[in-house]
């Protein structure tokens, strides 16, 4: 705190902030920020280089093009549920039922489309996702209107949906999806050319962005980031985002699932950095009832954010069907639910609320999905793989509780 | 004629229950002008800032906003006054930066964007404007700010709304020395921008320090309202212990 307590120095401090920044200040404040455990996706990104550099040193082919593929394919359907959990962890609360619902999406798109029904997939897919959307609803009007824990609800949904979709599917059966788009959403591959002019937009777009936001800064006098670090990651944002599409053309090419990863990534950063709904978000996570006295409506908040996170394991659910091209009385179950809320928490979003981004859905996916296919390629058995998730796990929610702390001690969370 | 006080209370009361909270209270505050607000726990203090921000209603009195009858029947209308309340749990996110909180639930928008420059540009304005000085960056989490610091964002978030009464419910009760200089200081400086402020404290050196009169309250009624330059301390702690009250605790007025 005293620390913190800057003397009363020269006329006014909050002007001289708002001289431009120069690059060295820059890095001392990110550095000093580190060190108060302000970490960011720093420890992710160590623990997704850590565990590639182990597999590769196994296995020279876990780093090949085809390899890489399918870790996009695996990680795809878990981050897609996970961006949902990454939303309900903001607020501070947790949902249970995701992996389920997901389960719901895909056997009701399914089973849609066959005898009796015979519907259109363009139909099914739409109807999947709106009673994913109802049962967020449903959840979310319980927790919201009789104030209950969210942890209760959802555990009841956990539940509720898994016999739901036994009920649907019928015990110990599969079903497998008609031809169709859908059944093809997880196995279309974009052509070397789309793939590579797909990114690169997003590169241009995204440095665009931050240049026009480096001027209109300027422009008003305020302070703005040094125009060499914008370089720096707008750089290794081309080398990574062109340099995985080119590896990933040498074989079948960048899946569509990945670029619809990509695509809810960018969109649902932009609703919790840019939009007062994200903002809402923060604030009801970081104290309800300063949120609730600055009149914003925090139930109704709470409401949108379990419906957005059910909407999500429904569009997840529907991707994972379309990888196996069937849905199984199981969907839904295994490690799924674990897998899904494991990658937002090991890809940095907090436990306790109020901190986290959209994006340790994603790194979080990609680390839990290069574990749970490194051990495949070392012939070890799956008792190993939940083994050493759980332990990644445990490194996470430890890194977590840790940077809460020293941020706390220096003042920063 | 004098300009009528920005806001005057004409014998409000206040009943929960068997409890009279207030008795035919009267209060006024000016323009430009710290009103103090003292009494010993249970005068009746907050209840007379909460019938004022619209939390409950008073049962009795009549309220004027300049000089205009007004009644207040829920904290939006208050604020839709210009009347703003700074809490003693100041009700800050800490996750947030001082920016999103200063503007949080009326944040400044581009289409569907949030326009973080110009609430930036705001804030800092407003911050200077009441020359809060040790504010290292509009931009850090409100978390690594230390208690005086703290109680100024919620201050100048009461400014920033064009807000034309701040009342402050003990703003200097958990700071130390120099930071409850710098929050009385900026206390004068609402007043000085022409803001009427009510401060509530029990500290009677911070009240002789910066209010321009002091209201004593004793059982929920009004015992004296000084003019601090002609007044001492002991004067105002013999009203708020044993002040003369006009009506018998308990028994109905007659």
């Amino acid at each position: 705190m005293t620390t913190n307590e800057a003397p009363l120095q020269s006329e006014n401090a909050l002007l001289e902030s708002r001289e431009q920044q120069t690059l060295g200040a820059y890095i001392q404040t990110y550095l000093q920020r580190v060190r108060a455990g302000a970490l960011g996706p720093l420890p992710i990104i160590i623990g997704i280089v850590a565990v590639a550099i182990f597999f590769q040193s196994r296995n020279a082919a876990y780093l090949s093009p085809n390899n890489i593929v399918n870790l996009i394919m695996q990680m795809s359907g878990i981050a897609l549920i996970a961006f949902g959990v990454v939303f309900v962890l903001l607020l501070g609360e947790i949902d249970l039922s995701v992996a389920y619902v997901s389960g719901v999406a895909g056997v009701i798109a399914t089973i849609l489309m066959r005898p009796p029904h015979n519907l259109e997939w363009y139909l099914t897919v739409p109807i999947a996702l709106l009673a994913a959307l109802g049962i967020g609803t449903l959840q979310g009007f319980l927790i919201t209107t009789f104030q209950l824990p969210s942890f209760i609800v959802t555990l009841a949904g956990l539940l509720a949906w898994n016999g739901a979709i036994l009920l649907l599917v019928g015990a110990g059966g599969t079903v497998g999806i008609p031809a169709s788009p859908f059944r093809e959403i997880a196995n279309v591959y974009l052509p070397p050319e789309l793939g590579l002019g797909f990114v690169v937009v997003l590169v241009v777009a995204y440095a665009a962005t931050q240049f026009i936001q480096l001027q209109s800064r300027r422009a008003q006098g305020l302070n703005a980031k040094p125009i060499t670090i914008i370089g720096i990651q707008i750089a290794i944002l081309v080398v990574l985002a062109v340099g995985v599409v080119l590896i990933v053309n040498q074989d079948r090419g960048l899946p569509l699932i990945g670029a619809i990863v990509i695509v809810t990534l960018i969109v649902l950063t932009f609703i919790t950095r840019n939009t007062r709904f994200g903002r809402y978000v923060f604030a009801v996570g970081g104290n309800k009832e300063a949120a609730r006295r600055a009149g914003i409506r925090v139930e109704r908040v709470r409401l949108y954010v379990f419906m957005l996170c059910s909407f999500m394991a429904g569009v997840g659910g529907i991707i994972l069907a379309s990888r196996l091209k069937s849905v199984s009385a199981n969907q839904g179950g295994g490690q799924l639910l674990l897998n899904c809320i494991s990658a937002a928490v090991i890809g940095g979003t907090s436990l306790f609320g109020g901190r986290g981004a959209v994006y340790s859905a994603v790194l979080g996916a990609l680390l839990i999905a290069m574990v749970e296919n490194g051990m495949v390629f070392l012939r070890l058995e799956t008792g190993w793989q939940f083994i050493i998730t759980g332990i990644v796990l445990v490194l996470a929610v430890i890194v977590d509780s840790l940077s809460q702390r020293s941020q706390k001690r220096s003042g920063l969370a | 004629m004098e300009a009528p006080p920005l806001l005057e209370l004409k014998g409000v009361s206040k009943r929960f229950g068997a409890v009279q909270a207030l008795t035919q209270v009267d209060f006024a505050v000016r323009a430009g002008e710290v009103m103090a607000l003292v009494g010993d726990n249970g005068a009746g203090k907050s209840t007379l800032i909460k019938g004022i921000a619209g939390i409950y209603p008073f049962d009795e009195g009549e309220t004027f906003f300049d000089g205009q009858r007004v009644t207040i029947h829920n904290p939006r209308e208050a604020t839709a006054l210009g009347i703003e309340i700074v809490y003693q749990d100041l009700a800050l996110a800490d996750n947030l930066d001082v920016v999103a909180n200063m503007f949080l639930g009326r944040e400044t928008m581009q289409g569907i964007q949030l326009d973080e420059a110009r609430m930036e540009l705001a804030a800092i304005e407003t911050l200077t404007s009441l020359s809060v000085s040790t504010l290292r960056s509009v931009r850090t989490p409100v978390a690594g700010l230390s208690g005086g610091q703290r109680q100024a964002i919620a201050i100048a978030k009461a400014v920033l709304w064009n807000s034309r009464l701040v009342i402050l419910d003990e703003p200097t009760a958990a700071l130390g020395v120099a930071q409850t200089r710098q929050v009385l200081n900026l206390v004068r400086n609402l007043a000085a921008k022409g803001l009427g402020v009510v401060i509530i404290s029990h500290n009677l050196h911070d009240v002789f320090e910066c209010a321009d009169r002091i209201t004593a309250l004793r059982l929920g009624q009004k015992v004296r309202e000084f003019i601090t330059k002609e007044t001492n301390q002991q004067e105002v702690v013999h009203a708020i212990t044993a002040g003369a009250l006009q009506y018998v605790p308990g028994m109905k007025e007659s």
